[in-house]
This record gives C-alpha cells, sequence and structure tokens, in this order.
C-alpha cells in the first residue's frame, strides 16, 4: 500500500470516528463512548500526517514543537478550569481553531499554490472566504474570553454600531477580492488585519445571556472555516468534520436563539443585553421569606422543581444546591430540576454545573418536559435565575423578552427565589414573577442560602 | 486528489450529515454537542502541519507554526474539557422511582 493510500484511508477512518462520535454523542449514556471514538479519529489523522510526502524534513521538527507547545498548554489550562469557567475555556479553544484555520489560508496564499501548480481563482477564493470566518470567529472567541474571565466589564456601545461593522466587513471584502484577482500590494495583510478586527467589533457590544448564542454561532462557524481550508488543501477529513461541525452548530445556534424568541440577527447586532429596558411598571411588591419559613414550605412539599440559573454558578451553589436537593428527597419529596436551554454562559452550562455536583441526568428536564409539571407543584425553587422566568414574557407585549418561551414557575402552587438582592437581572428587566402573591424573595448569597435552607429542613 | 465536484458533493453530504446526525437535541446534550463539535474541528490541526510542512519563507514558517499550535491547542483542549465533561455525567441509582407512578 502506498503512502499516498495509507494516509488517506486513515483520513477516511478518522471521519467515519467523528461523525459516529457526534452520533453517539446525542445520547446521554453514549457520550462518554463518543468522544473516544473521536479522540482515537484525531489522534490517527495526526500521527499519519506526519508522514505526508513531499513535507520540509527540517519543517517536521518546527510542527512537533508547535504540537507539543499548543497541546501542553491546552492539557494543563483543560485540567484546572474549574466547572464555572467553562464557557471562556470553551470560547478560547474554539476561537484558536478558528485562527488556526486562518493561519493555513494565510500561509496558502503567500505561497499561492501547492504541489508546483498555482491556485485557480476558485481556490484562492475558497481560502479567502475561510480566513474571514475562521479570523473572525478567533478575535470574537478571544473577546468572548476576555468578558467570561471578567477582564472586560462592559460592553462598549455607540450609534453607529453596525454601521462601522457593515464598513469593515465591505473593506475586508474588497481586500479580499484583490487578494483574489492577484492585484499585488500588502492586500493580504490589510485583508487578514481587518477580519480580525471585525470580529472584535461584532462581539464588543454582545454579552450577558446572549453569550451561549454567541459561543455556538463561533463554534459552527469555525467548522464552516475548517471545512473550507479543507477544500483549499483537497482534505477530505477537514473538509467532512469541518463540514458536519458547521452544520451541527448552526442547528443549536438556532436552537439557542429561538429559545429567546429572537433571531439570530437580533442577538447579533441588537446590543439588547445592557440597553435599558421599557415595559409596563408592574404593581405589587416582593415578598421577602425567612429560610426557616422556606424550609417549612419545601420538606412540607410532594413535588419540588429546582430552577437553577447563572447566579447558581457566580455563587458556586450547585453542590449546595444537590446537598439540599437530597436532604428533600430523603424526607420522600420529589425533587426534579428544570433547565431552560439559554440558562448560563454556553449551551449546556447548567448541566455541567449539576453534573459536577453530582446530579443524575435523568432528574434534569428541559423547558417542554417540565413545564406540564408545574401546575402539580407545590414549590417552585428559583435559584439565579431571573428572565427565564420572567411572566412578562407571556403577557407584557411592551416587554423585551415578550414571547420568549419560559420556564412557568408561576403556574406551582408557591415560587421560591434566592436572589442576592432587590436589583433587575443582565437585562435590566423587572421580573412580573417576583410580585406575584405566591411568590417568596430569599435574599442573600445562593450558597449561604442553601446553606440554611438545608440545616432548617433537618430540624424540622 | 480531489475534484472539484466531488468536493462540494462531499461537502453538501457533510452538511447534511450534521443536520441529521443531531435530530433532537434535549437540553441534557447542548454540552456534549457544544463542547465535542468544538474538539472535532481542531482536525484543523492536520491541515496546518501540512501547510507548516511545505512553508519555505521565515514569515510562512512563522505563520504556520502559530497555526499548528493553535490548532494543537484546539484539539487537546476540546478533548481534555469535554472528558471532563461528560465523566460527570450519571444516571441515578434510584432512577426507576419515577418510572413507578
Amino acid at each position: 500500500m502506498s503512502l499516498n493510500t495509507l494516509i488517506a484511508a486513515s483520513y477516511f477512518l478518522a471521519a467515519v470516528l467523528f461523525i459516529l462520535g457526534l452520533k453517539a454523542m446525542s445520547s446521554p449514556a453514549g457520550a462518554r463512548q463518543g468522544i473516544v471514538w473521536a479522540g482515537v479519529g484525531m489522534v490517527l489523522a495526526t500521527v499519519v500526517t506526519f508522514f505526508w510526502p513531499g513535507m520540509k524534513p527540517e519543517n517536521l521538527l518546527l510542527i512537533g514543537t508547535a504540537i507539543v507547545i499548543g497541546g501542553a498548554w491546552a492539557w494543563i489550562s483543560g485540567r484546572r478550569v474549574a466547572m464555572t469557567g467553562m464557557p471562556q475555556m470553551i470560547a478560547l479553544y474554539n476561537g484558536m481553531g478558528g485562527g488556526a484555520a486562518a493561519a493555513i489560508a494565510w500561509v496558502e496564499l503567500l505561497r499561492g499554490g501547492h504541489g508546483g501548480e498555482e491556485f485557480g481563482w476558485t481556490v484562492i477564493a475558497l481560502a479567502v472566504t475561510g480566513a474571514l470566518i475562521g479570523a473572525v470567529s478567533f478575535s470574537g472567541s478571544l473577546l468572548a474570553f476576555a468578558k467570561l474571565q471578567g477582564w472586560l466589564k462592559r460592553s462598549l456601545r455607540f450609534a453607529g454600531q453596525n454601521l462601522l461593522n457593515v464598513v469593515i466587513l465591505l473593506a475586508a471584502t474588497a481586500a479580499g477580492v484583490l487578494v483574489i484577482l492577484g492585484v499585488s500590494g500588502p492586500w493580504l495583510t490589510v485583508f487578514i488585519a481587518l477580519a480580525l478586527l471585525l470580529g472584535l467589533t461584532l462581539t464588543m457590544p454582545i454579552g450577558g445571556a446572549d453569550m451561549p448564542v454567541v459561543i455556538s454561532l463561533y463554534n459552527a462557524l469555525t467548522g464552516l472555516a475548517v471545512g473550507l481550508e479543507g477544500l483549499v488543501l483537497d482534505n477530505a477529513a477537514m473538509i467532512i468534520a469541518g463540514t458536519v461541525v458547521g452544520a451541527a452548530g448552526t442547528l443549536l445556534t438556532q436552537l439557542m436563539a429561538k429559545a429567546m424568541n429572537r433571531s439570530l440577527g437580533n442577538v447579533m447586532f441588537s446590543a439588547f443585553g445592557e440597553t435599558a429596558a421599557e415595559g409596563d411598571e408592574i404593581e405589587g411588591t416582593m415578598k421577602p421569606v425567612e429560610a426557616i419559613d422556606a424550609a417549612v414550605m419545601l420538606g412540607f412539599a410532594r413535588q419540588v422543581i429546582i430552577i437553577p440559573g447563572y447566579g447558581m454558578a457566580v455563587a458556586q451553589a450547585q453542590h449546595k444546591v444537590w446537598e439540599l436537593a437530597e436532604a428533600l428527597m430523603k424526607r420522600g419529596v420529589r425533587v426534579k430540576f428544570a433547565i431552560h436551554p439559554v440558562a448560563g454562559r454556553m449551551p449546556g452550562h447548567m448541566n455541567v454545573l449539576l453534573a459536577e455536583a453530582g446530579v443524575p441526568y435523568d432528574l434534569i428536564f428541559d423547558e417542554s418536559e417540565i413545564n406540564p409539571e408545574f401546575p402539580k407543584t407545590d414549590v417552585a425553587l428559583v435559584i439565579g435565575a431571573n428572565d427565564v422566568v420572567n411572566t412578562a414574557a407571556r403577557t407584557d407585549t411592551a416587554s423585551p423578552i415578550y414571547g420568549m418561551p419560559i420556564l412557568d414557575a408561576d403556574k406551582a402552587s408557591n415560587a421560591i427565589v434566592i436572589k442576592r438582592g432587590k436589583g433587575t437581572g443582565f437585562s435590566g428587566i423587572e421580573n412580573a414573577l417576583f410580585y406575584e402573591d405566591r411568590t417568596r424573595m430569599l435574599y442573600g448569597d445562593g450558597q449561604a442560602m442553601c446553606a440554611e435552607l438545608i440545616r432548617a429542613v433537618h430540624e424540622i | 486528489m480531489i475534484d472539484g465536484f466531488v468536493a462540494l458533493y462531499i461537502f453538501m453530504l457533510a452538511a447534511f450529515v450534521g443536520y441529521e446526525v443531531i435530530s433532537r437535541v434535549p437540553v441534557i446534550l447542548h454540552t456534549p454537542l457544544m463542547s465535542g463539535s468544538n474538539f472535532i474541528h481542531g482536525i484543523v490541526l492536520v491541515g496546518a502541519m501540512v501547510a507548516l510542512g511545505f512553508a519555505e519563507t521565515s514569515l510562512e514558517k512563522a505563520i504556520g507554526f502559530i497555526g499548528v499550535m493553535l490548532a494543537s491547542a484546539n484539539a487537546v483542549g476540546g478533548y481534555v474539557v469535554t472528558e471532563r465533561m461528560l465523566e460527570m455525567f450519571k444516571r441515578s441509582k434510584d432512577g426507576d422511582k419515577e418510572a413507578e407512578e
């Protein structure tokens, strides 16, 4: 068997393993197996690539060194990161993939061809498109990382922001066209620089609860960029893996946007997160409750549904939440967890935290599964969630979140909300649920309050 | 190696596979889907290796080197965090209690 055939066969096998792996990941029980399969495919593809015919022997050492540096850094950082820090690390690794795709295009465009053949304009156009998408994903994800990590506290917004984005996009496209036409000059460098800038200006105004959509979108974009560069390099493994991820990521992104009843364009360009919100004034008062009274309500309930949100992640309260759930279950209370698709800062953020605390996944339900259960539920315990239980989304047409599917916490006999203070959440929207007659507010740090509830439940 | 239209066919079919493999997405699966697919596009590593492998000038080598480094971090980091998260996913021992109702 010739070397070329061996490499092609290995790539084929890797592609099969990726698809099977992704398929296995669509069931919680098989997910672990799935990532192992995909991992085997990755190692196989990487090892055979060292034997690619015609590569310069002196460059092989550079390749090995780069792999070791990048891999070692990622291994250590990936092992160390706390579960609460997962969204930003995933954004970071994802952005690096996009950066790599852009780097491939850059090198290939500098060389202008491979195997002694010059690139045709279609190949150059593919490379340029992939570079644009990859570079946007790279700088955009880095900025998302900086925001989630708390390095950047505020989102920069100004009038004409979208106009600026359009201007930069047009300029980058123009530079890209010059590259495709083969006009000499610094256009390639200008093009890459503009693409990187575009990623920054696009991501700058987006924050808060829109993050899951953005992270998912950049994941899909990186996949697409990888697929395009695969076309440039005639690399079937890259085409297949990149495109599959691009399509699956697009599906997930749409799902996220739909869970907020907003279009993707609205998420990207409306600077929703921190604009002061309009909406009807809410009448009534918020009624506080002491931990001991809340514990009585929970302890004598038949069914309790716990609704976690980003606040639980901030307070690192997931372990205490599960401890509380276990204490309640020991008393014979049925406990379920309800997760809204956009709770947290990345798709699946809440699942990870609850899993870390030891919550079995068959106690966790999504919105469509759990909503019919609320009328049969004695207490809905909201911890660190806000907009995803705001009844204004159902009733108040003036509210910015009107139409967003929510978890029906208000339909339970009682709702208890653990909340740090009286202020509004990230969106600045008053939460109508908090003013309902059957809602009680338990003010305090999520972790501390759960600890108090656990103590009180044991006492009653 | 790959003809233009054949490449286009691969591209199209792969897009359908991506869409179909994930037909219904319950919220519990957002994590593996997000993080696992993030790992899979780490395959960009093989492309970056080839790009660096054929690089001639020092500028090409420098960019290629950065590319391989970034790609390797994508693949390794993506794997490590996905594995760590999926390791924690487990079913409850008394999960059958639910079935009784």
